[in-house]
């Protein structure tokens, strides 16, 4: 299956889903990520698994939730509004310790919005989005192949730490199409779900739930839970960079900003600055520490974001005051160019004593 | 010889309960876990838990269970019963989960014809958080949200779910039960054992059961007065019987 | 994507990492015009096309509500390396299927760049720098006379293809059945035969 197909983000990252062992779906449609559900509604037929259209995002994430407790895989997906709605949903997963994949595939935002692509979610997802103190994994793909890479490695996340998992996309990955090539790759080795509810069949009852009304147990749940997000940070970072070696200047960006930095570096590389980037494929966990080592050097950080500036808050935690972080970005379906980003590297390079 | 006339049920662990004296709840666990040892299920029956006052139900039910948010059990119970066609799939929801935030996944759960069943007690307040109006309530009944007693003008009439819920073609199955009296106790049973049933033989849509239960705590009743305001006030406003099926 | 790492042991992703990409091969271009008149399957079969060739491509078509009676855009960009940004802001080539879309994106065009506009519904001379070459095409006429208006956009794409030199027009026709459902491939034929006579139509006006 080495075969490059010409999909769009949505329908490949359905089909990816599907090839990494999807048990069911559950969505409510919404602009713009459709072609997920529509896709699903043709594909996990033909596969004899489970497609179902809820009445409602929080009808969705719950149905998730049903089919997550009895051991089996399955994600839902929607677009910034309809995540909002799953909130609820996303820390009753994170509090009962279910696997499940969440796809965003952001939209502009705040309210209704509009349809174009955003990245303005980026608090919502890493900070955990609902109630009480959890994370999830967030997977954040630039490419149409990397958002079919992603989804078996958000199952196998899911699974392995018992975890709900985001993938983050946006409207852009979501429309855009781009060769791909569906590779089986070898599944991580993962623990059994004897935790699962299949009925209590010659064993002891089953229980899956998040509340614990006597006095410590949430209190110790919590640092249950803590410890599973260190681990997670120690050991699931995903990060990629270029050129920051020698760079003066590092922009750090993700999913389609990063595409769009990309551009503008080579141009800027072109034009004989020294420029490289960084690009987190996890959000969170975040990677602290290549921002922080890469700031050793005196640099300056610019992020560049499809909002009014929210990874960047991360950015300068891990550069930690080593150096100077600075912000470009547009918002509410605004996207960046890559001359407008170029134009931006090129002034921090006339100017760095402005920006201090 | 000794004879045996009351045991517990297999389905059902040997604990005290937390439900207050005269409460319907613990009547209730025991007649669904009676149906599961009497259907032999219980290895492949799961449970869903409600937010309200049966939020520990797997406490007291030795079946696997989950407890869901308020409201959510359909949704959950769809997700589990898609996945798993094979298995019983039981919801168990007080009427402030059911009838006020989960309105939206029962309604949905019923179209769709969920083969599902729905376990609905209706005590006419919020219980767990301290007698509040519930949907259910009754005109003129006084809760910490009614203090001058339900003002249909102002609070709405009390929502009949059961009677709304027949009119939709995925239900197969309705019936109005109470738990007030021995011999209606007995009918209660027999209506969640057919629903059940219906289940097991892979019956096309949604049964439910709703069971009237006694809240002597939030009626500020003694559980002798509750049980002659149900037979004298509440079954007048919910009329018992077999609704549809 | 998970478990490599690079030399000085930090992971990294699966996209291979970007050689800047001097004097290599890329080409961006926008078709636009208004919904219906085929723009985004005009954009697609260019880009199943390039990756038939075995070529690196991204197809970003508009979406949503605006493709309905608004406007409609693709931007494609072709190249021998991985591919930066989807995005096109300062598109190599430009097709321009109404006026409208003329006046939005000709000032965009790169220096040296390539216009090709539907002389059908542009009758105005485009207000573009010197550098540019323009090429008008009657597509909506060619395609009438073909039999099928609805191919204006094979016309337009048939005849960029020629000009540009990329890909044959026949290498197209070849991608078409890739991209069309079941159900229109009763239209192969037609859509092969207007891409031919766009293509036509750039050689005979060198
Ligand atoms: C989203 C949300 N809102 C409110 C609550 C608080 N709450 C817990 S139980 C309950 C009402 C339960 O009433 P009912 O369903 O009638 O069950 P009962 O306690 O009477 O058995 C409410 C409002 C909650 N847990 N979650």
């Amino acid at each position: 299956m080495n075969e490059r197909i010409l999909m769009c983000g949505n329908e490949a990252l359905a089909e990816a889903a599907i090839i990494a062992g999807l048990d069911a779906y559950f969505g409510y449609p919404i602009t713009p990520q459709n072609e997920v559900p529509e896709y699903m509604s043709k594909r996990m037929p033909e596969e004899g698994r489970v497609f179902l259209q809820s009445e409602s995002e929080l009808a969705s994430i719950n149905m998730v939730f049903g089919a997550a407790a009895t051991g089996k895989r399955v994600m839902t997906s929607s677009s910034s509004p309809g995540i909002s709605l799953m909130q609820e949903g996303i820390s009753y997963l994170a509090g009962a310790e279910l696997p499940a994949v969440i796809v965003n595939v952001m939209r502009g935002g705040p309210g209704l919005g509009n349809i174009a692509p955003s990245q303005g979610d980026y608090f919502q997802a890493t900070r955990g989005g609902g109630h009480g103190d959890y994370r999830t994994i967030v997977l954040a793909p630039s490419s149409v192949q990397e958002l079919v890479d992603c989804m078996p490695l958000a199952f196998d996340l899911a699974d392995q730490y018992r975890t709900p998992v985001l993938v983050l996309a946006d409207g852009i990955l979501g429309q855009m199409m781009e060769p791909v090539v569906f590779n089986k790759k070898p599944r991580r080795k993962l623990p059994p779900k004897d935790w699962a509810l299949t009925g209590a069949d010659n064993r002891k009852q089953n229980i899956v739930r998040s509340l614990w009304l006597k006095e410590g147990v949430v209190e110790q749940h919590n640092y249950d839970l803590q410890a599973v997000y260190k681990e997670i940070e120690k050991n699931e970072i995903l990060c990629e960079q270029y050129e920051v070696d020698d760079a003066e200047i590092v922009v750090v960006a993700y999913g389609i900003a990063a595409r769009i930095v990309r551009g503008a570096v080579n141009k800027a590389r072109q034009e004989g600055i020294k420029v490289g980037w960084i690009r987190p494929i996890t959000l969170w966990p975040f990677p602290t520490e290549q921002i922080n080592k890469a700031a050793d050097n005196f640099k300056i950080f610019l992020t560049v974001e499809l909002s009014c500036g929210q990874m960047v808050e991360d950015v300068k935690l891990a550069v930690a005051g080593k150096a100077p972080v600075v912000f470009y970005g547009r918002a509410g379906g605004g996207v960046p160019t890559v001359e407008q980003v170029l134009e931006k590297i090129r002034q921090l390079t006339l100017r760095p004593e402005n920006i201090i | 010889m000794m004879q045996k006339v009351f045991s517990k049920p297999q389905a059902l662990k040997d604990c005290p309960t937390h439900y207050c004296p005269g409460c319907g709840h613990g009547i209730a666990h025991r007649l669904i876990a009676e149906t599961i040892d009497e259907l032999g299920i219980r290895g492949r029956t799961i449970g869903i838990a409600p937010v309200g006052c049966a939020v520990l139900a797997y406490d007291y039910f030795d079946v696997d269970m989950v407890e869901v948010a308020h409201g959510r059990a359909p949704a959950v119970a769809t997700g589990m019963k898609r996945t798993n066609p094979d298995k019983i799939i039981f919801s168990y929801q007080g009427d402030g989960d059911l009838a006020a935030i989960g309105t939206g996944e029962i309604i949905h759960a019923a179209h769709r014809g969920e083969q599902i069943t729905v376990i609905f007690i209706n005590n006419a307040v919020f219980g767990m958080t301290g007698g509040q109006m519930a949907p259910t309530t009754i005109l003129n009944q006084v809760t910490t949200t009614t203090p001058l007693g339900r003002d249909a003008s102002k609070q709405g009439y009390p929502l009949q779910v059961s009677e709304l819920l027949t009119l939709l073609p995925g239900t197969i199955y309705i019936e109005r039960c109470s738990l007030h009296k021995p011999a209606l106790i007995r009918n209660a049973k027999k209506a969640i054992k057919h629903a059940f049933e219906l289940q097991l033989n892979n019956a096309p849509g949604l049964s439910l059961v709703e069971l009237l239960s006694p809240c002597p705590t939030y009626w500020r009743m003694t559980p002798v007065k509750a049980i002659e305001w149900m037979e004298n006030e509440m079954t007048k406003v919910f009329p018992l019987g077999r609704l549809k099926g | 994507m998970d478990g490599k790492r690079n030399d000085k042991g930090l992971p990294i992703g699966t996209f291979e990492r970007l050689k800047v990409a001097q004097n290599s091969f890329c080409e961006e271009l926008i078709i636009a015009g208004f919904g219906g008149q085929g723009i985004i399957l005009a954009g697609r079969l260019l880009a199943q096309t390039a990756m038939n060739a075995g070529k690196e491509v991204t197809f970003m078509p508009s979406y949503g509500a605006e493709v309905r009676g608004g406007t409609a855009n693709s931007m494609i960009v072709i190249s021998d390396e991985p591919i930066a940004s989807p995005l096109v802001s300062r598109p190599d080539s430009l097709i321009a299927m109404n006026k409208a879309s003329l006046n939005k994106f000709a000032p965009c065009i790169k220096t040296g760049g390539l216009l090709i506009m539907n002389s059908s519904l542009i009758d105005s001379k485009p207000n573009v720098d010197q550098s540019i070459d323009i090429l008008a095409v009657p597509a909506d006429d060619i395609a009438v006379e073909l039999g099928s208006q609805k191919s204006a956009n094979m016309v337009v794409l048939g005849a960029y293809l020629q000009r540009r030199g990329l890909f044959r027009a026949d290498d197209a026709a070849k991608s078409l059945p890739d991209i069309l459902a079941k159900r229109y491939h009763k239209t192969l034929n037609i859509n092969a035969e207007a891409l031919q006579h766009g293509a036509e139509f750039a050689k005979r006006s060198v």
